[in-house]
């Protein structure tokens, strides 16, 4: 996740990472992390540093061009549950495709590359 | 080129239950178009210019794909997944005056352990069979086979997205110490190392930009290991 300031919208925030601010805590699928006191701002947003501690979430800064990028979580496996993230992509034209629509539908997704 | 083989299984198993999406990990979609309007499919042909595949499902090469049931529950993880095409990598006609890099490269590719008929193959069997396919596996086993995620592919994600960005707007010199740095931290990761070689060199080539290229890199780990190798 791009970000030019540390404390994003929870909304920004769960659509760039799949982590859901919840009350219980960061939750992606089944899977919730309790998170520290002040990791989500009276006004909504997040902080971002606290909630990257407790998910092992890699923070890398560019000082230069004062943005940073957030990682994954890491500490596990690259899936923490079998349940698919909400995926959104755009296709050729620039639509976006929400992979939850081929809900009752069979799946088979491959990554490819011009390159 | 895989996309219209894709459609020959999409046009045999739609009927049967199965939808098939390609997602095309170009940092410049443009790159993507060309292939995409050529193949002309009727399967959603998706493209992913943030590579968030990578850190969402944990997609480290192409090609390599996932499982969905009908749920939205993945029955196998990311793995290398091909399309039954006819001919092997490297068996292309060249025409003359073909770069010794690309017959080169050609030729290591020819040496990649991949059977092309194993996704199909499996395919079948899952949509014939559903959950009692011997290829349908648990969550725990989906969650337990991803691939494991310490703290340095965490960061390696984070230094290519800025790399990334700071490409797309135009910072290209600037990009490159984080394409670096993401290289060395998880060098397994081959969509990093290809998408960036690739910026500099179609050919994936030596580069005063990086330390390593597709060829060296290739025969350093073995062709053999390029590929995971799929478990039933």
């Amino acid at each position: 996740m791009i970000l030019d300031r540390l404390d994003p919208t929870a909304a920004e925030f769960a659509r760039a990472t799949g982590w859901e601010l919840k009350p219980e805590g960061a939750c992606r699928g089944e899977v919730c992390i309790p998170l520290p006191k002040g990791s989500q701002r009276g006004d909504g947003r997040v902080n971002v540093a606290s909630v990257a501690g407790a998910l092992d979430m890699a923070l890398v800064a560019s000082d230069a061009h004062k943005l940073w990028a957030l990682g994954p979580r890491s500490g596990g496996r690259a899936l923490s549950t079998a349940v698919v993230p909400d995926i959104t992509l755009p296709d050729r034209d620039g639509n976006p495709f929400r992979l939850g629509s081929l809900k009752g539908t069979k799946v088979f997704m491959c990554a490819w590359a011009s390159w | 080129m895989d996309l219209p083989v894709w459609q020959a299984v999409r046009n045999e198993l739609r009927p049967l239950g199965l939808e098939i999406v390609t997602v095309a990990m170009d940092t410049n979609v443009a790159s993507a178009h060309p292939f995409i309007d050529a193949a002309k499919t009727t399967y959603p042909q998706l493209l992913d210019p943030e590579h968030s595949l990578g850190a969402l499902l944990g997609i480290i090469n192409v090609p390599m794909g996932v499982w969905i049931d009908e749920e939205g529950i993945l029955v196998r993880p990311a793995e290398p997944a091909f399309a039954p095409r006819e001919r092997g990598y490297g068996d292309v006609d060249l025409p003359e005056g073909t770069p010794q890099r690309m017959k080169d490269m050609l030729a290591e590719a020819a040496k990649l352990d991949v059977d092309l008929q194993a996704t199909v193959r499996m395919l079948r069997d899952w949509v014939r069979n559903g959950k009692k396919s011997q290829y349908a596996l648990t969550p725990d086993e989906v969650i337990k086979r991803s691939a494991p995620r310490p703290q340095e592919v965490s960061l390696a994600a984070a230094n290519f997205e800025l790399g990334q960005h700071l490409h797309r707007t135009g910072r290209e010199a600037d990009a490159r110490p984080f394409f670096r740095a993401a290289h060395r931290l998880q060098p397994e990761n081959w969509t990093y190392k290809r998408q960036a070689w690739s910026m500099v060199d179609p050919m994936q080539g030596p580069s005063e930009y990086y330390d390593s290229d597709w060829l060296s890199d290739v025969r350093k780990i073995g062709a053999k290991n390029y590929y995971a190798k799929v478990e039933a």
